[in-house]
């Protein structure tokens, strides 16, 4: 008896497997949990050995919430969806959100996942205060930065494989009122665009910004930059934002609609659409935040062979001119995108396999070709030789040899992960390709 | 009616009765949290608690489906804590496929008992106690099993039909009196009850239905099909002549 046969991340690339749904995770089988899903490439698929995959997103209670302290405690499946249509509206905000809100906290955690504001806050996990984990012998154990601390920085990023995650415990925060005050600004090309994030990142907490990946030469990496933070009361409406109905992609789309030109078309669409220079203004944090949740199963769009996300960090030490070298391989390789999103990353955190380093975060969306393992190996020797890395829950083309070598921190992680799970019970494929786990 | 009523939920733990719970407590209604198992009726609390709004009463006591002697004290706690009663949900059940149910009688027993017989004097002890304080809503949930003997659902669905005929009856019997019968028939719903068995087209999340099921209450509705999509299907399912039911396999 199966729900379904095959079970895929947000990019669609299908494996073999079932999902199991279930309330009470404290009779879970000993497999890896996954939550809604979003990675985008095998971090929440199963191994061929144990092709089954436990769905968390039942076991969404709220354990308790401190309202003067704004301390918050939930099982691991609670989605941020649901956290923040019940505490915005009261005023309070996870201390750092990804770009979407379809995600549980399990899987935040599992991700280390980083948001607008990572050069003022860094990742989700330098928030947590405690986790409760199920590890591979049954015993089910707290951890936190001050207790199981190296239990804790492996669970943290370690996409789920140093046990199973029962409960998080985080600080939200308080905010002003429930809305962003934004600036906006169209720049020319990828060195404009470079200088003009970092200068923002001194004077906004929240910053991030889109690219045209596809026009070259004078105008190559122009881009719109946007700078936020929450808005003071006297500057927004007392009324709460009301959040836009959805829409739902309704079909697999013909390949067609991934064609050079309608990329061009999209790209030269958005930046135009930004006619004057600069624009400020109030949003609501869903659009700020969340842009492309209004479409639910975007994905479809990139139809039957669906997609993956390329994202990396180049760090400092790469220079200024990272970026557009980056843009050179790429457009060389005549990879195409709709979506190229830079941002300016704060210092590394503590977490064995956290993906941000300081630098500058490089993410595109590429539709799976039969040229994408190409393209991804190009992209990732220029990460590799200018010391970066990419990030897992994005990832399902990288070669084990190009990971091991950008991640010198993958023994340590290894290593502690061993103690815990010596049989290994917690696997996925995305460990089997990168780590060397057995099938 | 307006939000602030107080409502029992047998079954508000899981599935579709936590989501109904979240709804009803998020709008400002007090609620009494019934089930078998004090730790999870606990935790339940403590959810709806964090989510409801301002002043909603929460309180929790044990009953059980199997234990028809748990039913009135269970109801008469809820009542002494709400401080009166107007709504009274059901949506505790228990389900097993035709095949488990044919090759062991026990729990066949055990199934049929719970979801036919135990809910009706379940409900027998809610409609008193509504009808005493002048009338309320009782909404309980059957299944469109019940709307058609199908071979999957050859027990489980002779069951729910008991059900919903008795939902029906005391619709009849004791609408004038000030009792709103409500009879939720939800298709297949993403739940804990339903893991593990084959997906077919229109499965719902337990929070839309939660939503139908509310918008029922309030209206008074005496049938609801959640999703809604589910009435088309069951009359067409309804028309089939059974010579076409005996070869289809659904």
């Amino acid at each position: 008896m199966s729900v379904s046969d095959r079970v895929a991340g947000w990019g669609r690339q299908f494996v073999a497997g079932r999902e199991v749904l279930l309330e009470d995770l404290s009779h879970a089988p000993k497999a890896l949990f996954r939550g809604l899903g979003r990675s985008y490439g095998d971090s929440s698929l199963p191994p061929t050995s144990n092709p089954l995959v436990v769905n968390t997103t039942r076991a969404n209670r709220i354990v308790r919430f401190d309202g003067d302290a704004g301390l918050l405690r939930a099982e691991a499946g609670l989605s941020l969806y649901d956290l923040n249509r019940v505490f915005l509206p009261r005023g309070w905000f996870v201390p750092v959100t990804p770009g979407t809100q379809f995600v549980t906290l399990g899987g935040m955690v599992a991700a280390d996942v980083h948001g607008k504001n990572h050069h003022v806050d860094g990742c989700i996990g330098q928030h947590l205060t405690r986790l409760e984990l199920r590890l591979a012998d049954g015993q089910v154990l707290e951890c936190g930065p001050d207790l199981e601390r190296e239990l804790f920085l492996a669970t943290v990023s370690g996409m789920g494989l140093t046990g199973q995650i029962l409960e998080v415990e985080l600080p939200l925060r308080r905010i002003p009122t429930p809305w962003i005050w934004q600036e906006s600004e169209r720049v020319e090309d990828i060195d404009e665009y470079v200088t003009k994030l970092k200068e923002a990142a001194e004077h906004w907490p929240m910053t991030v910004g889109w690219i045209d990946c596809l026009s070259r030469g004078a105008h190559m990496g122009r881009g719109i930059l946007m700078k936020g933070r929450w808005a003071q009361s006297h500057e927004a409406p007392t009324a709460f934002p009301r959040e836009l109905p959805n829409v739902r992609f309704p079909f697999q789309a013909p390949e067609l609609v991934l064609s050079r030109l309608a990329v061009q078309a999209f790209n030269f669409g958005y930046y135009w659409k930004h006619l004057p220079r600069k624009k400020t203004g109030l949003v609501d944090p869903f659009a700020f935040f969340y842009p492309l949740d209004f479409v639910k199963d975007w994905n479809l769009v990139y139809g039957r062979r669906g997609l993956t996300q390329y994202q990396c960090v180049l760090p400092d030490s790469a220079g200024p001119d990272a970026a557009r070298r980056f843009l050179e391989v790429l457009t060389q390789r005549g990879g195409a995108s709709f979506l190229c999103v830079i941002k300016d990353c704060g210092p590394e955190s503590a977490a064995y396999l956290s993906f941000p380093m300081k630098g500058m975060s490089v993410a595109l969306d590429i539709a799976v070709r039969d040229d994408t393992q190409a393209l991804v190996d190009a992209l990732n020797e220029f990460v590799l030789s200018v010391g970066g890395r990419i990030y897992l829950a994005k990832d399902h083309f990288t070669r084990p040899e190009h990971f091991r070598a950008m991640e010198k921190r993958l023994d340590r992680f290894l290593e502690v992960r061993h103690k815990w799970d010596p049989q290994l019970c917690f696997k996925s494929a995305q460990s089997v390709r990168l780590f060397g786990d057995p099938s | 009616m307006s939000a602030g009523k107080k409502v029992v939920v047998l079954g508000a733990t899981k599935g579709m009765g936590r989501a109904i719970a979240r709804r009803l407590v998020e709008r400002g209604d007090s609620v009494a949290l019934l089930g078998r198992d004090a730790e999870d009726l606990e935790r339940s609390s403590a959810d709806l608690r964090a989510r409801g709004a301002p002043g909603v009463k929460l309180s929790t006591a044990w009953c059980d489906l199997e234990q028809p002697s748990s039913f009135r004290p269970a109801l008469d706690g809820a009542e002494t804590a709400l401080g009166g009663l107007d709504v009274v949900v059901v949506t505790a059940a228990m389900f097993g496929t035709q095949e488990q149910l044919e090759s062991d009688p026990a729990f066949a027993q055990k199934v049929l008992t719970v979801d036919f017989a135990n809910t009706v004097v379940f409900c027998e002890e809610a409609r008193k106690k509504l009808l005493g304080r002048g009338g309320g809503t009782l909404c309980v949930f059957s299944s469109v099993a019940g709307d058609r003997a199908r071979k999957p659902v050859v027990m489980y669905g002779a069951a729910k039909a008991g059900l919903s005929a008795y939902l029906e009856g005391l619709d009849l019997k004791f609408r004038s009196q000030g009792l709103v019968t409500v009879c939720v028939k939800p298709g297949f719903v993403k739940t804990g009850m339903t893991e593990g068995l084959q997906e077919p087209p229109f499965a719902g999340e337990p929070d839309e239905v939660a939503q139908v099921v509310i918008e029922g209450i309030d209206r008074g509705t005496r049938v609801v099909y959640a999703p809604p999509i589910w009435r088309a299907v069951m009359t067409a399912v309804r028309a089939l002549p059974r010579f076409v039911m005996r070869r289809v396999g659904f």
